[in-house]
């Protein structure tokens, strides 16, 4: 340690990682001359692009940084990391806005398909993988990125893990992000739902998670707090299970290095089984425990409140994990699917409702004695909103896996408002609720530019929420209704497009509710913008009161 | 902080032990994956040996390459969005679509295709129902038609050449994953999707052995090749049509 004081030299990390990406740079450029599509080649030139660009930048931050490395503490306090934790900030509202846009722009194609505009790239087929991409893993991965760098410092009191590591999980995640996305734009994609992008897009993500694994436990591991935080348990749930299913799930063999064409080990039934043990557990892991745990440590914080119930907590947690796993078969009622496989998924999706409540319990009775404050703190409101969201989302979602429901809403719009309660109300409202924490927190300011437009915000969006998911009940209702209809003489009622034609104005009100909803978040960005460039500098070095949410 | 996880009685409580979890990142972590492995592991494992899983079943056969090369396209397109290929068995399915779909008529599959959403209707077994025309012209301009369809146009695919100069490559890597593609088939693929996209001549019969019941037909391709729009249409018109249900005994098949 002497040494380094006086003599600068380049870490082994640094020095690694150039010539790795160096490397890498060449070894795509190959593939790139080789590719069987140009698409594929276009991605070999994005990643070596990218790869040459990481090693610029690790020089460069290698001149401009002094001899020694960030110090752990200072005055006593952790030197916390926060330039990876504002990437990921910025980036989830860009990821945002683009993932609302493009569902914006595929609900008026459902009611109008002249917006298809005739051209492959702009077809509803792949966009409609490019908005679920987006949002999800683009808009909700960066939102649990930020995030729980953020709570696993602040929670464990230590610096964040690595000096080059949490850079790489951010960019590399991002990177995954461009290439997924241009990808369904060009055709490239696997066609499994949720899990689009081809063998070598996933390959690079498992990459990226895998180090994100090692960063947030080597962080926990450095933890001067002696408990580690109920949030840091679902944040780890979130990113191991992830890494479960993503391995399982995309199980491939590509046709060759230079294609981007693979072909998924599974095949038929079992596929279908897989594809849902893992499509549904990205919504019981990536947009619920990851979320939750944004739950356990924004709300506490923001309401200046204790988490209402340690020990429902810890029950709620172990048995949200245990019972999610099983919930994927409910996809796949009345399929090919055994029967029994069936029955033990609805069964499971079932239970799974008591743990969600008491999750939901757990976050909004955290306001107890502090309830007067939904009236004056609109951030509070979308957070304590988005609860709601959640609870009514995991009620109706085990009142859909029930068979007879199923057997009428399976296969309609009833599963796309479904989504969306979950996916605008719970996920949007929670991250915006968080997003709208941080942004004053990590660029120290005094608070929001703007308490109004944050009021907007919450109005429009839940306007548009209304809007979406009563449209799409009734648009499913009835559709479901409508193929199984009989005429007096036992015969079949409506021919298909005749309920397609049916649903024309169900589309444009789920299309208005959208445009509330993006218009509420470009009300936010705008906010954030002014918060970050004309925000009042908090006085001292903001320390928001950490013992409320790192105590129990 | 401890003395509130501990029973009055002075013995350790159940919450006491849990701070094993609360205190040590590895137990936790290695809590996490025994808690979700259980339940996949349950549902999954099973399918792969238990034998009532998939039906015996007649007539089912790979795809020929101008087919898969067709797939391909449906993949690439994101059709899987609007169009389920999976007809349950209730009636009104039954009536609309045709018999509920088998386990057997997807196993080849890779990756399935059963879908999840009816923005449009059921395809599972389109095949055979419209002509060949009748799907060109659809796929020109769905609303040429069905008027009130809002499924997008696809112009490009019949002017876009197909490109199967890699579908043996594709064939073999099915073939490691169980698919029955023969030695033969694969070294034939090449002329195999000419002579399905061609009138009828002495390569028609080595071929039909190959993969019974396939369509061969002459098709309108651009400069003399075969247009993406000939391969969808060529595993568009096969769907659902492998299995003959007037042979098919549902009754041995009771699971």
């Amino acid at each position: 340690m002497t040494d380094r004081s006086t003599i600068k030299q380049m870490t082994w990390g640094e020095g690694g990682l150039v010539a790795v990406m160096a490397a890498f740079a060449v070894f795509a450029l190959l593939i790139a001359a080789n590719a069987h599509t140009q698409a594929y080649a276009f991605h070999a030139y994005v990643f070596s692009a990218s790869a040459v660009a990481a090693v610029f930048a690790i020089i460069n931050r290698y001149y401009d940084r002094p001899a020694e490395l960030p110090a752990q503490f200072m005055d006593g306090k952790p030197n916390y990391n926060m330039g990876p934790v504002k990437f990921a900030t910025i980036a989830s509202m860009f990821w945002g806005i683009a993932g609302f846009t493009v569902g914006l722009l595929i609900a008026l194609q459902l009611a109008f398909p002249v917006l298809n505009f005739d051209l492959p790239w702009t077809s509803f087929g792949r966009l409609r993988p490019l908005h679920t991409s987006a949002v999800i893993f683009a808009f909700g991965g960066n939102v649990l990125l930020a995030t729980s760098f953020y709570v696993v410092q602040r929670t464990s009191r230590a610096r964040l893990a690595g000096d080059l590591a949490p850079w790489f999980v951010i960019l590399g995640y991002n990177l995954f992000i461009v290439i997924a996305g241009t990808g369904y734009l060009l055709g490239v994609t696997q066609g499994k739902e949720y899990a689009e992008p081809e063998w070598y897009a996933d390959l690079w993500l498992t990459v990226v998670w895998v180090v994100y694994l090692l960063v947030f436990l080597l962080t926990l591991a450095k933890r001067t707090e002696p408990h580690i935080y109920v949030a840091n348990w679902f944040y780890l749930a979130f990113i191991v299970t992830i890494a479960v299913l993503h391995l399982v799930n995309n199980a491939a063999i590509p046709v060759s290095i230079y294609s981007p064409k693979s072909y998924i080990v599974w095949s038929g039934l079992q596929d279908a089984m897989v594809q849902w043990w893992y499509g549904h557990n990205a919504v019981g892991f990536f947009l619920t425990a990851g979320f939750l745990a944004i739950m356990y440590y924004f709300i506490p914080k923001r309401a200046e409140r204790p988490v209402y119930s340690y020990r429902l907590s810890i029950i709620h947690f172990w048995a949200l994990i245990f019972m999610y796993i099983w919930a994927g078969p409910h996809h796949l009622h009345f399929t090919a699917l055994p029967d029994w496989a069936q029955t033990l998924g609805m069964t499971f999706s079932i239970m799974l409702w008591m743990p969600s409540w008491g999750g939901m319990i757990n976050g909004l009775m955290t306001l107890s004695g502090a309830w007067d404050k939904l009236r004056t703190d609109p951030v509070l409101r979308m957070l304590v909103v988005s609860v709601a969201f959640y609870g009514m989302s995991t009620f109706e979602g085990p009142l859909m896996s029930i068979k007879a429901v199923n057997s009428l809403s399976h296969y309609t719009d009833w599963t796309i408002g479904h989504v969306h309660s979950g996916a605008l109300g719970w996920v949007g409202y929670v991250s915006f609720g968080a997003i709208y924490c941080l942004v004053p927190w990590l660029w120290n300011k005094r608070e929001l530019f703007s308490m109004r437009l944050v009021n907007w915000h919450f109005w429009l969006s839940t306007i548009g929420i209304v809007f979406y998911i009563c449209a799409m009940w009734v648009a499913g209702i009835m559709q479901g209704l409508m193929w199984r209809a009989y005429t007096a003489l036992g015969f079949l009622e409506y021919s298909f497009v005749e309920t397609t034609e049916a649903l024309h104005p169900m589309y444009i009100i789920r299309a208005l509710g959208g445009a509330l909803f993006v218009a509420g978040a470009l009300i936010m960005a705008y906010n954030l913008y002014r918060t970050i460039y004309d925000g009042e500098p908090a006085k001292a070095v903001l320390e928001p009161n950490p013992a409320l949410a790192s105590g129990h | 902080m401890s003395d509130t996880h501990t029973t009055s009685g002075g013995k350790t409580s159940v919450w006491t032990k849990h701070q094993v979890f609360e205190k040590n990142s590895i137990f936790l972590l290695i809590g996490i994956l025994v808690m979700i492995s259980i339940g996949g592991l349950v549902e999954i494992v099973p399918l792969f040996y238990l034998k009532s899983t998939i039906e015996k079943v007649e007539g089912v056969r790979p795809l020929t390459p101008l087919e898969l090369a067709g797939r391909n396209i449906y993949v690439r397109e994101g059709c899987y969005n609007c169009h389920s290929q999976m007809i349950r068995p209730l009636r009104d399915e039954v009536e609309r679509y045709g018999h509920y779909s088998l386990a057997a008529e997807s196993m080849y599959d890779h990756p399935f295709q059963w879908g999840s959403k009816r923005t449009g209707p059921d395809i599972a077994r389109v095949g055979g129902k419209y002509s060949d025309d009748w799907h060109r012209d659809h796929l020109r301009n769905p609303r040429s038609v069905v008027p009130a369809s809002i499924m997008p146009s696809y112009p490009w695919l019949e002017t876009t050449a197909l490109d199967t100069s890699h579908i043996d490559m594709d064939m073999r890597v099915l073939a490691i994953e169980g698919v029955p593609y023969t030695k033969e088939m694969i070294e034939s693929a090449a002329s195999d999707v000419k002579t399905q996209g061609a009138a009828e001549d002495s390569l028609t019969a080595p071929f039909l052995k190959r993969y019974p019941k396939a369509i061969t037909r002459e098709s309108g391709g651009v400069q003399g090749r075969l247009t993406e729009a000939d391969a969808l249409i060529a595993y568009l018109q096969q769907l659902g049509t492998q299995v003959d249900f007037k042979l098919y005994d549902d009754k041995a098949n009771i699971r």
